[in-house]
């Protein structure tokens, strides 16, 4: 099972998330509006289905706060 | 009366630009923004919190997208790198948006801008068809050096962030207000009306805040202040003030006529 880094922290992914899209939906965030950067590189959403996660990956998700 | 900022080829009707920092909640920064009458407001970029009820309501919500412009910022990012990736995912996130606001900060304690890593910034950036509205020292020259690099607004601070302490050095404002041709807007230091007033009446384009409404002891009532403090700065900007008379009094009322026992 592969380890990736989300926002900073090392996670072991489950069997079934397989892809970015299924990542997303495992961490509840289907439909939010959120941004998301894999390896430094911004991954569309359009292209969220059918990017693969793979071991070592490092993403980086995100949303908008409150800020000046 | 037909007097709108222009920024990147949009027009706005509203000199007052407003934060979403540091509100009570969602319904108080909706509610301040009403009253402000801002039309372009600016959000942060951060990490969503994986911890977190993703039900939780999100700032966005609270922000009809019809009514305003949504402006991200790189604030929290002390690297060239970090901002431009930054404004990246703002731009993902928000459908292709190209309005941003880029700040480099160079020191925690002051927030006072990285002015080197602004401009590599700004650099790459505008090359990416970025709207590029920078915060920066209130130096001219690295004023006039972003807006080469084709940055669409310079915003210098009038004094530092969340400080409050008003505009500080009003020569240098004006300097760059004088040799500018893309809009310069006061960003942070502001802490009431009359220093929005203040920085209008010098012929600052817009006045951008978040502290100051936020931290006020009541922010709704504050942004109304801060709307019209704006508005008096710019009707008496472009009234032209009247010149100062050093030690010279001219009354208002006519000199002759007065009722007198003196004269005969």
């Amino acid at each position: 099972m592969p380890c990736i880094r989300i926002n900073g922290e090392d996670r072991t992914l489950s069997g079934h998330v397989d892809s970015l899209a299924a990542l997303i939906a495992e961490l509840g965030l289907t439909g939010k509006r959120i941004a998301i950067e894999r390896n430094g590189e911004i991954v569309p959403r359009s292209q969220h289905a059918n990017t693969p996660l793979t071991e070592g990956d490092a993403l980086e998700i995100v949303v908008a706060v409150g800020g000046g | 009366m037909q007097d709108p900022l222009i920024i990147a080829g949009k027009s706005y009707q509203s000199r007052l630009l407003v934060g979403t920092g540091k509100y009570r909640d969602f319904q108080q920064t909706a509610d301040a923004l009403d009253a402000s009458g801002c039309e372009i407001v600016t959000v942060a970029i951060r990490r969503v919190n994986l911890g977190q009820n993703p039900n939780e309501p999100n700032l966005l919500d609270f922000l009809p997208k019809n009514r305003y412009t949504l402006l991200p910022n790189t604030a929290g990012c002390y690297t060239a790198d970090d901002a431009v990736r930054t404004l990246r995912l703002a731009r993902e996130l928000l459908d292709d948006h190209r309005l941003v606001k880029l700040e480099v900060l160079g020191d925690p304690h002051t927030l006072y801008p990285n002015v080197r890593d602004t401009l590599k910034a700004a650099e790459t950036l505008v090359k990416e068809g970025f709207d590029v509205m920078v915060y920066t020292s209130d130096d001219p020259i690295v004023a006039k050096e972003l807006e080469q690099i084709g940055c669409c607004a310079i915003m210098p601070l009038a004094s530092l962030i969340g400080s409050g302490m008003g505009i500080l050095n009003p020569w240098n404002l004006q300097l760059i207000i004088e040799q500018s041709n893309v809009p310069v807007l006061v960003d942070a230091g502001v802490g009431t009306a009359s220093d929005a007033t203040i920085g209008m009446e010098l012929g600052c384009h817009g006045v951008l805040m978040n502290t100051a409404i936020a931290a006020a002891q009541d922010p709704v009532r504050m942004a109304l202040a801060m709307k019209l403090g704006v508005q008096a700065g710019r009707e008496a900007y472009l009234a032209g003030r009247m010149p100062k008379r050093f030690y010279s009094a001219t009354p208002s009322s006519p000199r002759e006529g007065v009722i007198s026992s003196r004269s005969g």
